[in-house]
């Protein structure tokens, strides 16, 4: 099979050749077999999530493996890690290969079951780790996502135990004590609004004190869904040490900011807007564009977080967090770092492909586009402008905070290994 | 007039002053010996509490029924909303009754702002959550300019538990809007660190801004609050930010004492001082009735019935 006409980030136009699920050649003008015209797309290598939340089993009224992979393969994605928090807490050996059966039996992209730290994401005991490493989904990466592994000790072992099969614990950084009841980012506008604050300080205190813990066992960290300036300036200096820790930042805390819970178009106080961590201010949003662009946060991460309109379409307080991001992740990133001039696409790719493969260990995920890598590729017009309808995703939910708004870029298609699972923006 | 009343920093300061004169207008109905008028026959206001407050309930029922309303009243304890009803659905049926004016009491701040995306009628806000309780601050307003003449320039000193008070955030939009200059005494526990934004003075030392306050308005202090170490003790929080005799003494001598209530009494405040001739707390509760008679009758009183 050949692609034809495509720039691969966003280079001078070539064809690409596949043959057996693996990058044969690349060059102008290749001949013969069959063709998929690229029209003058941006090619990438195919996207990797760090942190999807495909919601099965357990809450398949928001989520299945199945649409969940779709919205991934509709936004680019070959690969996406399947956050724990599912019931049952996939804190098993058991849990984990039947995220991982399911995602191999609709293929539209990889799934990488993300194991629990601790069992039942309760933060008592540690989970069987090393039984889901060994698992057929071979677990790597380990996170209690929505609960901060707060006590010290279990993450100081947590953090020591997986070296022993190349694994990372990926924090929740949020201390529990400082955000009890916490609705939205403490500042200027919670205060106004009379919500209770989830101040910057409780995800601060605990990547600080996660970086020294690292450092200390000598072991790698990720750091979930960095959203405060301040949180960009403890990984900077830990980073600057040596220390082997890793950063992500979701698409929205790189767009939105908090000021939306009080003037939006869809209404004050709507819940489309209320996420864990919060949106925070414009300071922070800057804070950590520019960290991206650094390299200080390495990578970006979804935190796709689907939930039924029900569960939105209440009073604040009593509202689900999270927003849905796979279909919007590119746009949203060509919005906020391309667009402005901080990023070019080889960057992009480095941070929604390359890196996120390395962090997750995937040995077939991420790899450059040329001859010898798998055939993991996504095609994208960047010239496109939509404006975001959320009946058009494939994710069963709805709960997009960028309802409305017009995104730049477009996804054209995703090939996993040579075989298709988007052809001109639409499911194969 | 927006078709709401939601927040207190939605009214301009015409609309704030239209609000204050017609209620003025309305007290005399209130003296009569026939309490009603005509002019909201045939309309229906809904009274939707979340949260027990009977004094805020038959006070906005009272002001409804003198303009002769048909009037709902709607508790969510014992009805389908503690059976798992969602807020949403509860404004479609409230809105298939034809309610022309919904007044909302809710636990969770911005609760009015959402059911005002779902129904079509007014909403009043009857005090939500942590945000706001508009006619409590228009309440004041009003007792304030009774007993002081105008607001402009007058000094108001507000006392207590600032972060967690609707009260409060209310009546601080409300006088910056009408020109009163506003001072927010509270522990800094029980202030919102952002409070160095809102258009008012903040002050840690109730002695120091008492002598300079034309009105202290002292807030309900939940005791609870000690347990989230928000202060130490009850006795503790009384000694350092009650409104004893001794500091009732430092007051000018026609300055003024408000609590929206209801009172702790020995602990925010004295008994003798909430009981003096310079406390408005009763006439707050009559005034109440007042205010919210106007508001009814300008949010619903333009349209043809």
């Amino acid at each position: 099979m050949k692609i034809r006409n495509v720039r691969i980030l966003g280079g001078e136009p070539v064809d690409i050749r596949i043959a057996d699920g693996v990058i044969a050649e690349i060059g102008p003008g290749l001949e013969g077999g069959e063709v998929v015209d690229g029209g003058g797309a941006i090619a990438l290598p195919g996207l990797v999530d760090l942190h999807t939340h495909l919601r099965e089993p357990g809450r398949e009224d928001a989520e299945t493996v199945q649409t969940g992979t779709q919205s991934a393969a509709r936004g680019g994605y070959t690969a996406v890690h399947a956050m724990a928090n599912t019931s049952p807490v996939a804190d098993t050996a058991g849990v984990v290969e039947q995220v991982w059966r399911l995602g191999r039996e609709f293929g539209h992209c990889d799934v990488h079951p993300v194991g629990a730290v601790t069992v039942g994401l309760e933060g008592r005991q540690l989970a069987e780790l090393g039984a889901m490493a060994d698992s057929a989904a071979r677990v790597r990466v380990f996170s209690d996502d929505g609960k901060c592994v707060d006590d010290a000790v279990l993450m100081r072992r947590a953090l020591e135990y997986v070296k022993a099969f190349d694994g990372v614990v990926a924090q929740h950084a949020q201390e529990p004590r400082l955000t009890a009841g916490a609705q939205m980012n403490e500042g200027v506008v919670s205060g106004r609004l009379g919500l209770t604050g989830w101040p910057a300080v409780a995800e601060e205190a605990v990547i600080a004190r996660d970086c020294l813990l690292a450092a200390h066992v000598g072991s790698r960290l990720h750091v979930c869904h960095v959203s405060t300036a301040g949180s960009v300036e403890i990984i900077r200096w830990a980073k600057s040490k040596g220390w082997n820790i890793t950063a992500e930042v979701t698409p929205h805390h790189l767009l939105l900011t908090d000021d939306l819970v009080e003037e939006s178009p869809v209404g004050a106080y709507n819940p489309i807007y209320k996420v864990n961590p919060p949106l925070r201010t414009r300071a922070d949003v800057e804070a950590l564009r520019a960290a991206l662009a650094d390299g200080t946060i390495d990578i970006v991460a979804t935190d796709h977080a689907p939930h039924p309109v029900e569960d939105k379409e209440t009073e604040w307080s009593a509202a689900a967090m999270g927003m849905i991001g796979l279909e919007t992740a590119l746009s949203v990133v060509q919005e906020a770092m391309v667009e402005t001039g901080l990023l070019d696409w080889a960057g992009v790719a480095e941070r929604m492909s390359a890196v996120p493969a390395r962090i997750g260990r995937l040995a077939g995920q991420g790899r450059p586009l040329e001859a010898g890598s798998p055939a993991n590729i996504t095609l994208y017009d960047p010239s496109a402008r939509t404006e975001v309808d959320p009946w058009a995703y494939a994710s069963k939910s709805r709960n997009t905070p960028y309802e409305g708004m017009t995104l730049p870029g477009r996804v054209v298609a995703t090939f996993l290994r040579g075989r298709p699972t988007v052809l001109e923006g639409k499911l194969v | 007039m927006n078709r709401h009343l939601i927040s207190a920093g939605d009214l301009a300061k015409d609309d704030a002053l239209l609000i204050l004169d017609t209620a003025e207008e309305l007290a005399s109905v209130s003296e009569r010996s026939i309490k009603k008028l005509p002019t909201l026959r045939g309309r229906t206001v809904v009274n939707l509490f979340f949260e027990d407050s009977t004094r805020t309930r038959i006070s906005f029922e009272a002001a409804a029924k003198r303009l002769s309303a048909d009037v709902i009243n709607f508790s969510a304890k014992g009805s389908s909303v503690s059976k798992g009803e969602s807020l949403k659905d509860t404004a479609l049926t409230l809105e298939a009754m034809g309610a022309d004016a919904v007044v909302i009491r809710h636990g969770s701040s911005g609760a009015p702002h959402r059911l005002a995306t779902w129904v079509h009628g007014s909403v009043v806000n009857a005090g939500d959550g942590t945000h706001e309780h508009p006619t409590q601050a228009l309440l004041d307003a009003f007792s304030m300019r009774r007993r002081l003449g105008g607001l402009e320039g007058r000094k108001v000193t507000i006392v207590g538990d600032v972060l967690h008070s609707r009260v409060a955030r209310s009546n601080v939009l409300l006088l910056h809007t009408l020109g009163a200059e506003v001072t927010l005494v509270a522990p800094p526990t029980l202030l919102p660190v952002s409070v160095g934004s809102w258009p008012c003075e903040v002050s840690y030392d109730l002695d120091a801004v008492l002598p300079k306050s034309d009105v202290v308005m002292m807030l309900r202090v939940q005791k609870e609050r000690m347990n989230a170490a928000y202060f130490p003790s009850e006795r503790e929080y009384s000694r350092r930010y009650g409104l004893d005799r001794d500091r009732f003494a430092k007051m000018p001598d026609d300055a003024i004492v408000m609590h929206p209530g209801p009172m702790n009494r020995g602990m925010e405040i004295a008994a003798e001082v909430a009981d003096s001739a310079r406390s408005t707390i009763v006439e707050q509760v009559a005034n109440g009735v007042t205010i919210r008679m106007a508001v009814l009758y300008l949010l619903l009183g333009g349209e043809s019935a």
